[in-house]
């Protein structure tokens, strides 16, 4: 008997693997550092009608090869077909779909805000709660860099908002899988 | 030029320009035929058309900037059909490039929704290393174009060629063919539950040269086959057991069988919006085991509940041989084989033969068969005529029928005639070709009388686009809206003008005949069939319903 195929398949009992995760997705994706690499990946996406959250490019340790990280919304897209169109593509070399309990990710962003003398001392205080970083003041605003999780990010921005947020500029996730013992 | 000779390219299609001088000084002394069309496009359909005739990649040289865009509508086809191809296209001097310098264009960044891979070469070095990996890419895993764009100063440079002795490599591209074991068995276990099968088969067989592995798997037991437009000849078509094709202008047989089936093979195809009709309403008893060469393809349209990744031609021996094995009882199909020829009785293929001698469309695809025994090399534009020679004309091996299907190109049918022909040239290569797409690449008659091609070509003149009439009259209130073709041209006049042979027949008593002359003709012939004008071509599932909606052909009443 063959190893690990049932006696008899029954017709009913067959079923098509589930396509929709519902869930964020990270995909860390290893492509050649070769021109016109990013416009592949980034027209593959707009061209089968894929919506990329985020997106991150940047080099690796080997400057043969550049990172691609970007973040979908597995709720819309069905990630096994992402992944499959992405491998058709002859300078992608290899994607992981990051598991959310084994992945580090963090973002960075920059917030300008607005601050008037007197709400200058609850800014302040903001950035310290969320560990953020005062990289810029002027006479009207103030620049932030908070680097966390998108989570973070998000809850830092409403709390700043309503002091008048000038401009916000976020980098997209970027993730590493945790380390094993 | 010794890199395309390495690669055993025997015959290009193409032409100068400024950008590419160098190569067609090249051009001179290389050893391989080069054809020199009237347009780009039709340099490319050629190379579609050589391809899909005989297996080999099919090359198409254009210059840069235009000549370059012209070759869009061919490349996104040879995609949409999986055609291995190769486009070498002219650049500006890699100096001139981001400049708007004159005639350039940026076809890598046009054309990138449209290739398998390509390359832009920034160094003469590349160049043999580039073109090897291109016929590689084109011609294995899912065929498909590679464009190579070369800029002028770069392929003038003098480099020596190396033959390379290593097969190619590339890090990022593993075509896995084999087929997992385990998937196959289960498959082979699926098939031997399955009281209601039905084979569905698609291009990939034609690609994969995998129709004698097919018939070897249907003739395991008694299992019904349909196939799609791409595939036709895969199996074939005189065989008891095949449905005929299926879709949207299938047999009504091969779709019911679709609807009504337990269990669905899908071989080499890929669940185009055309065979699956409603999708939500697509096969709803069947489960599915498809077959495909492009993991993409599996479950992008229709869930797979067996996945196996493969080529067709290495899959189907070892499911031929697990299937074998279980040796199970074929009395189990005969019911559906009650059904299916209780269909088959009761909805043939059919249409309202003509009382006056005047010339219906399918009566034409008939009289070709019989013209032509059957056995020519046929290519069609799109439309009408298109559908009724692949319902009509019988294809019984693979690489008879070229045609273009996903992109749905008209103008396709001449220009592949050309390349068919050039590739196989002791072969009869007609094509049939429709009024509204003959006069988009008509050039290429140029083409056929200066390169001596003889092709065959007949047209099926109705004196409109009639697919778009068709729709124009079913689903927009017969509200006609530029589909007439007026009386222009003088097909045989034009044909003349060409230096071809120009012939006419509007009596179907005639047809055959005439048909048979304008074939032992040793030159190229246009022959002006003129025949019914308002034709609509059925059984037809209406767009956006589900197949067991087909709709036939009226039936006049018999009084």
């Amino acid at each position: 008997m063959e190893a690990g195929t049932p006696q008899v398949v029954k017709l009913e009992d067959l079923h098509v693997a589930g396509q929709l995760s519902g869930r964020k997705h990270i995909l860390s994706i290893l492509v050649e550092n070769k021109p016109g690499v990013l416009a592949r990946v980034a027209g593959l996406f707009s061209r089968r009608g894929f919506n990329i959250d985020t997106l991150a490019v940047g080099p690796t340790d080997d400057p043969s090869i550049s990172r691609v990280t970007l973040t979908l919304d597995g709720a819309v897209h069905p990630i096994d077909q992402v992944t499959k169109q992405l491998h058709k593509l002859v300078n992608v070399l290899k994607i992981r779909d990051m598991e959310p309990e084994e992945t580090v990710a963090r973002e960075m962003a920059l917030f300008k805000v607005s601050s008037a003398v007197e709400n200058r001392a609850e800014i302040i205080q903001f950035a310290e709660i969320f560990r953020a970083k005062i990289v810029d003041v002027a006479r009207r605003t103030m620049t932030i860099e908070v680097t966390g999780s998108a989570d973070k990010i998000e809850a830092f921005e409403r709390m700043v908002r309503p002091h008048g947020l000038v401009e916000m500029v976020r980098t997209g996730e970027i993730a590493i899988g945790r380390g094993h013992d | 030029m010794e890199s395309l000779k390495a690669e055993g390219v025997k015959d290009v299609f193409g032409i100068p320009g400024g950008a590419n001088l160098p190569t067609y000084d090249a051009m001179i002394d290389a050893e391989f035929r080069h054809v020199q069309v009237r347009h780009e496009q039709a340099g490319g359909h050629a190379a579609e058309g050589y391809a899909k005739a005989s297996g080999r990649v099919g090359v198409a040289f254009a210059t840069s900037g235009p000549g370059a865009t012209n070759l869009v509508t061919a490349i996104a086809d040879a995609m949409m059909d999986s055609t291995p191809t190769v486009f070498i296209t002219g650049q500006v001097r890699t100096e001139l490039i981001g400049t708007d310098g004159f005639q350039e264009a940026d076809i890598l960044g046009a054309t990138l929704p449209f290739v398998k891979h390509s390359f832009a070469v920034t160094d003469p070095r590349q160049i043999p290393e580039y073109v090897h990996e291109a016929f590689h890419l084109a011609s294995t895993g899912r065929p498909g174009p590679v464009l190579l764009d070369i800029p002028m100063d770069l392929s003038r440079a003098d480099i020596d060629y190396v033959p390379r002795t290593e097969p190619v490599e590339l890090p990022g591209y593993k075509p896995s063919t084999e087929g997992n074991i385990k998937q196959i068995r289960i498959a082979a276990k699926a098939l031997a539950s399955a009281r209601r099968p039905i084979f569905y088969t698609g291009g990939g067989v034609i690609n994969a040269n995998a129709s004698e592995e097919l018939r070897e798997l249907a003739d395991s037991d008694r299992f019904p086959v349909t196939s799609t437009l791409m595939g036709l000849g895969a199996f074939p078509a005189s065989s008891d057991r095949f449905l005929g094709m299926l879709g949207m202008h299938g047999t009504l047989t091969a779709n019911w069988a679709m609807d009504k089936a337990d269990l669905i093979v899908a071989i080499g195809a890929r669940f185009d919006d055309r065979i699956t009709g409603k999708l939500t309403e697509f096969a709803p008893h069947a489960k599915v085991i498809h077959i495909d060469i492009d993991p993409a393809e599996i479950s992008k349209n229709v869930g797979a509940h067996i996945p196996i990744v493969g080529d067709v031609k290495q899959v189907l021996p070892k499911l031929t041989r697990e299937y074998r094995a279980l040796q199970t009882d074929s009395s189990r199909l005969d019911e559906w084989w009650n059904t299916l020829r209780g269909w088959q009785d009761a909805h043939p293929l059919y249409y309202e033969p003509s009382q006056n001698g005047e010339i219906k469309p399918q009566f034409m695809i008939e009289a070709l068969h019989r013209a032509s025994q059957g056995d020519a090399i046929v290519t069609s534009d799109v439309g009408q005529h298109q559908m009724w020679t692949a319902q009509y004309y019988g294809f019984d091996k693979p690489r008879r029928w070229i045609n273009s299907g996903g992109l749905g190109t008209m103008g396709f049918g001449l220009p592949s005639a050309i390349g068919a022909k050039v590739a196989c040239p002791d072969e009869e290569v007609v094509c049939v070709a429709g009024d509204g797409s003959l006069i988009m690449n008509v050039q290429e008659l140029a083409t056929c009388v200066t390169e001596q091609i003889p092709v065959k070509v007949f047209l099926m003149n109705n004196g409109y686009m009639g697919m778009v009439r068709q729709w124009q009259e079913l689903f927009w209130d017969r509200r006609y809206s530029s589909v007439d073709m007026g009386s222009s041209p003088d097909w045989v006049k034009l044909a003349e003008a060409f230096g071809a042979t120009g012939m006419r027949c509007d009596d179907s008593a005639d047809l055959e005949e005439q048909m048979v002359a304008a074939l032992e003709h040793d030159g190229p012939v246009l022959m002006d069939v003129r025949v019914a004008r308002e034709e609509n071509c059925y059984p037809m599932i209406p767009p956006g319903n589900a197949a067991r909606d087909m709709v036939e052909a009226p039936r006049k009443a018999v009084g």
